[in-house]
């Protein structure tokens, strides 16, 4: 036990390296113009929506094609909480969290009867049926015309509104990577890796199916709650048209090539998810603007496809094994121990 | 374009003001180009937009690209009083969480837009209203037809709507219903979204005290479903004589198609985004039956370059010209294209009044003292105007209705103007 | 009754849409176990290429039909071996993410060359309706259901009485086995899209007169389509198309006698397939995999 606690421990190098990355992240807001401050917070905000289908899919093995309407719930709870009851706009976002943790959790017990396709069609059946449900109580929820919210101002001179929203963000999204980080070293990480590597062994090694599996719905649920509420936030205007299948899809998508299994996969893909697009166009149109503008669902889709022949574990594979290759460049004849745990079965789909 | 007198005046005496204060000469003849606000140099006018052109809403890419062509086609005619239009239009994938970052790139990045134009998207454009307004940056033609961009003037000053109000459009079909058939049987089939219910609620209200009387059925379906069958039975159920389609052009041809097809044979308003004569024409080869079109009402304000009607009209011709020149992969078939070249109209005619060195606050007087009457690519008579608290720019619509033996619309009555008539909740 | 048995009547045909669509992703499914996302996409190009020989090169529309569904079934298979087969060997979530990439590329495309303005489409089948005790019957409607029933024949005669059809499944279910026993398990791989995607493109062409072409045709129906499926038990050809069917019924009922959740039809629907599948993990017709957990 002591053992596998130490391993799991971030190594001096690790620790060094997040420290510089700490600096790097607290630093850019101040070195870039205003709207990539607001790309960078969306892609932290991704990137805390990525970690949440991550837990689920990646670390405990149950699809979800369904994260989206879970980020939609949270941007209302927060937004209700803000407009119908005054509450601060900070203080809605753990609201927002708690909101989805619990319905994620009641989420997961019809969900345990279901495995590989047939969840994922019970978790696409959420995120279709969504926008729908939350338009109905036009009352609470404003309907099909949604609630629209006042724009962040920053508490201080000292930072615009784009950089303190930026820094509360960074913050937020670091305690949510850290909270994951340290439920995934300990026991109910090795329990959810159990479960997604077969369950069987799982149980065999006492591990309580039910509640772990319930147990990854609402931790991921939450992690969208809150996600959920900073998009709201930062868009200022909460709509459930603004949340249609495609947005899980679209987190799916960036999970996969971030890394699954990885904590550094989510947010890479969470800045995957929110720059490939203007990437693609603004790479295409310094070539050619006609081009770029022709059809960039095409452009986007091909990137997408090369984004996966090179890194085929995920970005965070990609990096791990390459890195794993510099520090013992003696074995790189065989690469393959150093490939993170995306290439575990998540169930067929 | 024919400008009021004491607008005229205001653009002149701006002109002159706006020199003055750059320190240009104050000699009678043109003046001197400057760099006068943000966006502009000597020789460019930049405007900038976001709009879908992937993801589930491309199919409205097509409208900034047919402005585009409308632009490039100015600027090989001596641009805007000497200065060429440059539209930066970015890809938004209908997504408002890169509407709202791209948004402030093009108001703030290293290339700042004089004003933005033609943003799309109810959704998407709400969420970025707030700031345009607070950064005075004018968020001009929002391509929606959602009330809120058009009638709080007084708290969003910098916001501009263009096409006419789906609800307005919507009352025009009720008066139209109160006069000439008060005892109709009223069915209603919409989107359930902003969109369509924007129209069921213009209906309403246009209808007054008679609507809960006169509408007997309401059915609705979701974006994109793929079918209206189960609709249009419980609608045609209800007993209804008439049938609102308030749609998009898809679920509208399916609406029409499936009426026909379940022996139901109402008197039909279309919506005028699901009107132009091609898509009246597949609903009519679908039925393989001239009676499920002939007599669909509907009102326009853009022009139907498919519509035989125009099939001389110097407008259609020119947007045919510009088309294939500029645009040449864009298709006359599709009415968006024909939408963006008369923005674009609209917007170098607010241009050329903003005066010979254009800011943003003279292209906003002019916006809120503008009558254009000479629109090629409008329908014939709609005029676009605007006052300092009414930014509805095209209130006026005609009825038209389908003649299937023609394949062509014909004018009922006049114009009718709903300025003033609707008003946002 | 009259009112019901219309309902009905739009129930099954908007079901049938679902089912001839469902009928290629079980297709799919069972060669390789996951879902192409890209399915929908395939056939609704397939459509197009259909209507552009037909229309602009004035191709008869038997020869049309004939030619759109090789270019569906060749290209399908060159794009399995082009483009998905390095990711095989991958994580299955890679390849899905892969199909996702090929629907916006497909998309993308066919936008662009035809653009987005909905035409109509030629249909083989009669277009007046028939008259049934007040009921009315589109021709062009039970014509996709029997053309649906027709594939689903053959599917079953290819599968459970043709060498082809044994090795394909060998090869999905038993790879190794298969490759001892001198099946090309990635041959098997390309023939399944191929033809998985030609029964897409009967689909997409049956399906247009109805649906109105455009590039963003296939896109909701794939959603109707992949509900029906899993529904039906993703493996089960048979259960794609009862589970279209009842799909489609539902709707239909649930909008016309459950007013108040008219507008939530779709909703409650995926909740009554939600619950089916709580109690019948493997969809209706779907193996049963026994656990004794």
């Amino acid at each position: 036990m002591a053992v596998a606690r130490a391993r799991t421990l971030p190594s001096n190098g690790m620790l060094g390296f997040l420290a510089v990355l700490a600096i790097v992240a607290i630093a850019a807001p101040f070195l870039l113009p205003s709207y990539q401050t607001l790309n960078l917070s969306y892609a932290l905000i991704f990137a805390i929506a990525i970690l949440g289908l991550n837990i689920l899919t990646g670390y405990s093995g149950q699809i979800t094609l369904g994260h989206g309407a879970f980020l939609a719930i949270g941007a209302y709870a927060s937004a209700i909480a803000q407009q119908k009851m005054g509450i601060n706009y900070l203080l809605t976002i753990p609201i927002a969290g708690v909101v989805c943790g619990l319905l994620g959790f009641a989420f997961g017990f019809p969900a345990l009867r279901l495995e590989g396709i047939y969840l994922a069609l019970a978790t696409f059946a959420l995120a279709v049926a969504a926008p729908t449900v939350l338009k109905k109580p036009a009352a609470i929820t404003g309907g099909v015309a949604g609630i629209i919210l006042p724009p962040v101002t920053s508490p201080t001179e000292f930072l615009t509104d784009d950089q303190f929203f930026y820094i509360v963000c960074l913050g937020i999204a670091a305690l949510c990577f850290l909270l994951a980080w340290n439920i995934l070293r300990g026991r109910t990480g090795r329990a959810f890796r159990a479960i997604r590597d077969g369950d069987l062994a799982a149980v065999a090694f006492g591990v309580n199916l039910a509640s772990y599996k319930t147990l990854a719905f609402a931790i991921s649920a939450f992690l969208a709650g809150i996600a959920g509420a900073l998009y709201g936030i930062a868009t200022g205007f909460v709509s459930a048209d603004a949340y249609p299948f495609q947005l899980s899809i679209l987190l799916l998508v960036g999970a996969v090539i971030g890394g699954l299994g990885t904590l550094e996969g989510a947010v890479i893909g969470g800045f995957f998810s929110q720059f490939l697009p203007q990437l693609s166009q603004q790479a295409l149109s310094s070539i050619n603007k006609q081009v770029a503008n022709a059809a960039p669902s095409v452009t986007q889709g091909i990137l997408l496809l090369v984004v996966m022949v090179v890194a085929r574990q995920g970005v965070a594979g990609l990096i791990r094994s390459n890195v794993h290759r510099l520090r013992y460049p003696v074995q790189s004849g065989d690469d393959t121990p150093a490939a993170p745990e995306a290439s575990a079965q998540t169930g067929p789909l | 374009m024919r400008f009021q007198p004491a607008i005229k005046r205001t653009v002149v005496i701006l002109s002159v003001f706006a020199l003055a204060a750059c320190g240009g000469t104050t000699s009678s003849g043109p003046a001197a180009k400057t760099a006068s606000d943000v966006g502009i140099t000597k020789d460019q006018i930049l405007l900038g937009g976001t709009i879908a052109l992937s993801g589930p809403a491309a199919a409205y890419g097509t409208i900034a690209k047919a402005s585009n062509a409308y632009f490039q086609y100015v600027n090989d005619n001596g641009g805007v009083n000497g200065r060429k239009i440059k539209y930066n239009y970015l890809d938004d994938g209908y997504n408002p969480a890169q509407t709202v970052p791209l948004t402030k790139q093009l108001a703030e990045g290293s290339d700042p837009v004089f004003a933005m134009f033609g943003g799309l998207g109810t959704q998407a454009q709400v969420s970025v209203e707030q700031y345009l307004n607070s950064k005075k940056v004018p968020q001009v033609f929002v391509a929606s037809g959602a009330t809120q961009f058009s009638a709080e003037g007084k708290k969003f000053p910098y916001t501009f709507g263009w096409q006419p109000t789906y609800q307005g459009e919507a009352y025009i079909y009720a008066q139209a219903l109160l006069k000439n058939s008060p005892n109709a049987k009223v069915a209603v089939i919409y989107q359930n979204d902003d969109y369509g219910t924007d129209y069921l609620n213009g209906l309403k209200k246009g209808l007054g005290s008679k609507a809960s009387s006169m509408i007997v059925a309401v059915q609705n379906n979701e974006v994109g479903a793929p079918d209206v069958k189960s609709q249009i039975t419980t609608l045609k159920a209800s007993g209804a004589d008439t049938l609102m389609i308030f749609e998009t052009p898809s679920p509208a041809i399916k609406s029409i198609a499936t009426a026909a097809a379940v022996g139901w044979h109402p008197t039909i308003y279309l919506n005028s985004v699901a009107a132009p004569v091609p898509y009246v024409g597949a609903a009519q080869k679908a039925t393989g039956s001239a009676a499920s079109v002939d007599g669909i009402l509907t009102v326009n304000y853009v022009k139907d370059a498919l519509d035989p009607a125009n099939a001389s009209d110097s407008g259609v011709t020119l947007f045919k010209t510009i088309l294939s020149k500029y645009y040449p992969e864009g298709k006359t078939t599709d009415a968006f294209n024909m939408y963006g070249m008369a923005v674009a109209y609209t917007m170098v005619d607010v241009l050329k009044h903003s005066g010979d060195n254009p800011t943003r606050k003279s292209l906003v007087d002019a916006l809120n003292n503008f009558n254009e009457s000479d629109n090629p690519f409008l329908a014939k008579g709609v005029t676009a105007k605007n006052t300092p608290n009414d930014h509805y720019t095209i209130t006026q619509e005609a009825i038209y209705k389908y003649v299937a033996a023609d394949g062509r619309y014909a004018q009922q009555g006049d114009l009718v103007d709903v300025r003033g008539k609707v008003t946002y909740q | 009754m009259t009112f019901f048995l219309q309902q009905l009547v739009s129930g099954l045909a908007a079901g049938g849409a679902y089912a001839s669509l469902a009928l290629a992703l079980v297709l799919i499914y069972s060669a390789m176990g996951l879902v192409n996302f890209a399915q929908g996409e395939f056939a609704m190009f397939a459509t197009f290429i259909a209507w552009t020989l037909m229309v602009n090169l004035g191709v008869p529309y038997p020869l049309a039909f004939v030619l759109a569904l090789g270019f569906a079934m060749l290209g399908a298979a060159a794009i399995e071996r082009l483009i998905v087969r390095p990711f095989e060997r991958g994580p299955q979530l890679g390849v899905v993410i892969v199909t996702l990439a090929l629907l916006s590329i497909t998309n993308g495309m066919a936008g662009f060359i035809w653009g987005y303005v909905p035409r109509a489409f030629p249909t083989p089948f009669p277009q007046n309706p028939v008259v049934i005790a007040g009921v009315y019957i589109s021709i062009q409607d039970l014509g996709v259901i029997g053309v649906s029933l027709l594939v689903l024949g053959l599917i079953y005669i290819l599968f459970n009485r043709t060498k082809l059809g044994l090795a394909m499944r060998t090869a999905a279910l038993y790879p190794d086995s298969a490759r001892l026993l001198g099946v090309s398990v990635g041959g098997m791989l390309a023939v399944g899209w191929g033809l998985a995607s030609g029964v897409g493109a009967v689909s997409g062409i049956l399906l247009a007169p109805s649906l109105f072409l455009e590039p963003n045709m296939m896109q909701q129906v794939i959603i109707y389509a992949f509900a029906a499926a899993v529904l039906g038990g993703i493996e089960s050809p048979i259960g794609a198309v009862v589970g279209g069917l009842l799909l489609g019924v539902l709707l239909a009922m649930v909008g016309a006698y459950v007013q108040p959740l008219a507008d939530l039809r779709l909703a409650v629907a995926l909740l009554l397939i939600v619950v089916v599948l709580v109690v019948r993990p493997s969809g209706l017709l779907g193996q049963v995999h026994v656990r004794r957990v």
